[in-house]
């Protein structure tokens, strides 16, 4: 059962469309990343589901139960929809201890003086603050008060979690552990969560499943392997993945022998077909599905090493061919010399191919 | 979805968020307390008043007629009632806002860019004369140089040098251009340091590694630079010239050199008040004038470079000139604070006017019983219960100011910083600046005009100690306004509305969120707002009476009666007031910070 759902949800500030009707599910305890580069639209749906911005249209329902109906005229208040929410700057008020600050909520929903003392106590020594509850939070490190903000987040036990690019403003070091802890939480809380980042790295290690937006408009919803593997269009394939995925802009040509996707000298048989008039066809390869080799074999084309990027446990190669340069990534140290003659071959398995005007996917599907 | 379901979506949901409801409701009040006044006083010019009937037989009262205008601008009397007060009002202004923008920005320099001796001390008491009532200068500059002829006593001067100040030299035009100098100038002097230290020096050592000599620098790189600041502090002070009272009345009245803010005095008390309040009307649009001036200039050219981060300008050594200035800049403020302070300490010790020696020293004035010999009888201000009514009546008004305007500049803050991108918060933002355009007399004139009536079931107004509190809230709200909207942007939204996710409500996130963090920067605003309402005299004057007098109406009404002792003690109450208010706005600004 679906315990988000979004239909045909419209959000306009001014002139700009933020979010252009939408409609999205998100299943019971399912880890959702809404991601996509800023000003996408993405912290605008997840501020509509918390109840922070209400829509132009539409209608959004948490577990069943509609918060929001343009139609009916119907707003359910953020506290009423039982969602927590951990903002990109923590929010966290900088006159309250960090004991105050978790028991906030608690003390709103009236809850008995000695049982928020417990609860806030277990929820800190669950995030390893119990030593700082004392403290302010501009006395601790970006981690901690990071960890605070969750805690927070966590003591009134919302059956949704949100949270609005936790990591950014943490360093690469302390964004890993939280990484962790944020898997941690979902896993023990088994809460459903959405969770807003422009970091794909992060949305493809932690979420169950992935929707990428651009321009207010919902591209593609999936797990994340599909969303690496199987790009819905040309901007999702362009967006995911780093070094960016390989295009290459060609056509479908019928030949006695079959049907082949051919782009200067490289010519590929393909076993699908496409309708008359829509035979500009771009070709996406990933870095990894492209194999250099200093003999032509079948189906290679030539290229000249353009330059070679050691990048720790990998290395970029980057071949100019065809006119244009491709990005490879290889896994053990290579051999080549700048500027020397070398074959591409692309792992036939592993293209992607998409209708070049409209972007749509076209095979595989 | 049809378009008015989604308006009227949008409208119902809106009113489900409190900064929209509580713009509009700021909204309501800004227009309840400046615009719809300001519509009465332009209406009451247009229509003939019961005061008429001395003046015209035509007169109908409430009837329209632009009688009144033609009486001030084109009629026999225009040129005494009109065009002299406008003339010398203007000649003041520019006079005063040159020699103090002079004073002002040569004094910043030397501070902020120089080897100067004693600069903290000297940058410590350059600010006083801002804190002081602006009349101080006034009173003190009366007990030194008024002659017996036409001030009844005579002053310090005729008293060493036995012979009687001229008129020119005791009242009038020069005088008030000095005094009100003296007490401006720190205007110029903040703007300009603020402006000098936020220079980035890397702009004039680029100049010095060319090899441009220091003079040189200072002209072509320097000056450039803080003009519009220089600028921006001539076209203020002469705004803030053009609209106070006390001074021209104190030092002009006694020679009948009326500027246009004394006759709306003498106007109202005169009982022609449409009169009055054209004049009133013709220093709004001056005013609207210059700060629209203001905007253009220096919207087009705010080159100030706040690019250098706290990089400290190497000082200019000053030479064998280091202490000649060093006397400019302390025999400024000994003119300014010191000498005038002492003055009027000394005048309330002195049993007789006139007789400045030691044996007619006497705290009779301060604490002395009633004596019907003496000032008719009247004990000394601390055991004069008309005194001490009007020291608690001020009190009890600039808290009671401070409170409300410190908490409407909070609601507005909130209003507008929420509200950011809408048509609503900009106008409440414009809105909240409109009391600024209209200088204090002329403010008070408005609300002369609508609170002497009974607006449908409420009662006049006029006499309450109500409408005080109203006009010096309508009036210190731009500045209130400001300082709400920039301590609330500072609050990032987020802090708020991770409250609204826990389901506190409105009042709760106020009081246990928004007020909390807001007060340290309010603090400060609080204490400015108190001295500012305890000094006040040329907003209120028109509106006080006798039940609701304070201290600024009670200096007032003895330096019309001649008892310079009790003026003078009532003033140098009100700058302990001022000045301990002050301190503690300093203390509290550096605690302010969490």
């Amino acid at each position: 059962m679906a315990w988000i759902e979004l239909e045909g949800v419209t959000k306009r500030f001014g002139s700009v469309v933020a979010v252009n009707d939408l409609n999205l599910q998100v299943e019971e305890g399912a880890f959702l990343t809404l991601l996509g580069p800023s000003g996408c639209g993405k912290t605008t749906v997840l501020r509509m589901i918390a109840g922070l911005e209400i829509p132009d249209q539409g209608e959004i329902r948490i577990g069943g139960k509609k918060v929001f109906s343009s139609r009916e005229g119907l707003f359910v208040p953020p506290g009423k929809r039982g969602v927590g929410l951990v903002f990109q700057s923590y929010a966290l008020w900088p006159h309250m201890t960090v004991f105050e600050n978790v028991a906030f909520g608690l003390q709103i929903q009236k809850v008995r003086g000695a049982t928020i003392r417990e609860r806030v106590m277990t929820v800190l020594r669950y995030m390893h603050l119990e030593e700082m509850a004392q403290r302010y939070p501009q006395e601790m490190s970006g981690g901690q008060q990071q960890r605070v903000a969750l805690a927070r987040m966590l003591v009134t036990s919302p059956a949704i979690l949100l949270m609005d690019e936790p990591l950014s403003n943490l360093d690469a070091k302390l964004r890993m552990e939280m990484r962790a802890e944020i898997k941690r939480i979902h896993r023990e809380s088994k809460a459903t969560t959405v969770y807003v980042t422009h970091d794909q790295t992060e949305a493809l290690t932690l979420s169950t499943w992935v929707a990428v937006m651009d321009k207010g408009i919902l591209q593609q919803v999936d797990p994340p392997q599909k969303v690496y593997k199987r790009p819905a269009n040309l901007f999702v394939a362009d967006f995911i993945g780093s070094p960016t995925i390989n295009f290459m802009t060609g056509e479908i040509v019928q030949r006695e022998e079959g049907a082949f996707f051919e782009a200067g000298a490289l010519r590929l048989p393909v076993t699908f077909k496409v309708k008359d008039g829509s035979k500009g066809v771009t070709a996406a390869v990933r870095p990894e599905a492209i194999r250099i080799s200093r003999t032509k074999g079948e189906h290679g084309f030539e290229g000249e090493i353009y330059s070679v990027l050691p990048a720790g446990a990998e290395w970029i190669i980057q071949v100019k061919g065809e006119g244009k340069i491709f990005n490879i990534r290889e896994v053990s140290e290579p051999s080549f010399e700048i500027g020397e003659k070398v074959y591409l071959h692309f792992l036939r398995d592993q293209i992607i191919f998409y209708d070049r005007e409209r972007g749509n996917l076209i095979y595989p599907i | 979805m049809m378009r008015s379901t989604l308006i009227l979506n949008r409208l119902r949901f809106a009113f489900t968020r409190p900064h929209f409801v509580i713009g509009i409701l700021l909204l309501i009040l800004l227009t309840v307390l400046v615009v719809i006044p300001f519509l009465y006083m332009v209406h009451d010019t247009m229509v003939w008043q019961e005061g008429d009937r001395r003046i015209s037989r035509e007169a109908n009262p409430g009837a329209l007629t632009f009688f009144h205008y033609k009486r001030v601008f084109s009629s026999p009397l225009s040129l005494n009632i009109f065009y002299k007060p406008l003339l010398r009002s203007l000649a003041t202004s520019l006079a005063i806002s040159f020699l103090a923008v002079a004073l002002g920005s040569l004094l910043a320099w030397l501070l902020v860019r120089t080897d100067i001796p004693l600069r903290k001390t000297i940058a410590v008491f350059a600010v006083i004369p801002y804190v002081l009532p602006s009349y101080t200068l006034a009173l003190a500059w009366l007990d030194f140089f008024k002659n017996d002829r036409i001030g009844g006593s005579m002053g310090l001067f005729q008293f060493l040098l036995g012979y009687q100040p001229p008129d020119w030299l005791a009242y009038g035009f020069v005088p008030i251009v000095i005094t009100l100098s003296l007490h401006y100038y720190p205007f110029a002097y903040l703007l300009l340091s603020g402006a000098l230290v936020s220079i980035d020096s890397h702009l004039e050592e680029s100049a010095e590694v060319l090899g441009a000599p220091r003079p040189t620098i200072l002209r072509r790189i320097t000056f450039p630079i803080v003009l519009p600041a220089i600028i921006s502090s001539l076209i203020l002070t002469f705004s803030r010239a053009l609209g106070t009272f006390g001074t021209p009345y104190f030092l002009g009245a006694p020679v009948r050199y009326f500027t246009l803010a004394t006759t709306i005095y003498s106007n109202i008390s005169n009982r022609t008040s449409a009169v009055a309040y054209i004049s009133a009307l013709s220093l709004i649009l001056i005013s609207i004038v210059i700060v629209y001036a203001n905007q253009k200039i220096i919207g087009s050219r705010s080159f100030v470079t706040i690019g250098g981060k706290g990089f400290r300008p190497r000082l200019t050594p000053l030479g064998r000139w280091r202490y000649p200035a060093f006397f400019f800049a302390a025999s400024l403020i000994f003119l300014a604070v010191f000498i005038p302070l002492s003055l009027l300490l000394w005048q309330t010790l002195m049993l007789y006017p006139n007789d400045y020696s030691l044996g007619n020293l006497t705290l009779h004035y301060w604490v002395g019983k009633s004596n019907p010999a003496l000032a008719e009888g009247e004990s000394g201000i601390l055991r004069n219960l008309q005194i001490l009514g009007a020291a608690w009546n001020s009190i009890k008004l600039s808290v009671i100011v401070a409170v409300l305007t410190g908490l409407i500049g909070v609601l507005i803050g909130y209003a507008v910083v929420k509200g950011r991108g809408s048509k609503l918060s900009s106008l409440l933002e414009q809105q909240s600046f409109l009391p600024y355009l209209i200088p204090s007399i002329a403010f008070g004139a408005i609300y002369l005009s609508l609170f002497t009536r009974k607006i449908g079931p409420l009662p006049a107004l006029y006499g309450t100690f109500f409408l005080l509190v109203l006009v010096c809230v309508a009036k210190n709200l731009p500045f209130s306004a400001r300082s709400g909207i920039s301590s609330m942007l500072q609050i990032a939204g987020e802090l708020e509305e991770a409250a609204v996710m826990v389901g506190a409500s409105w009042f709760c996130r106020f009081r246990k969120i928004i007020l909390p963090l807001t007060l340290a920067g309010s603090l400060s605003g609080f204490i400015l707002t108190f001295i500012a309402t305890m000094r006040e005299l040329s907003l209120i004057i028109l509106l006080v009476t006798p039940e609701t007098r304070t201290l600024t109406s009670m200096t007032f009404r003895y330096v019309e009666q001649g008892y310079s002792q009790f003026a003078d003690a009532i003033i140098v109450l009100i700058v302990i007031l001022v000045v301990g208010g002050e301190f503690a706005a300093r203390r509290m600004g550096k605690r302010e910070m969490i």
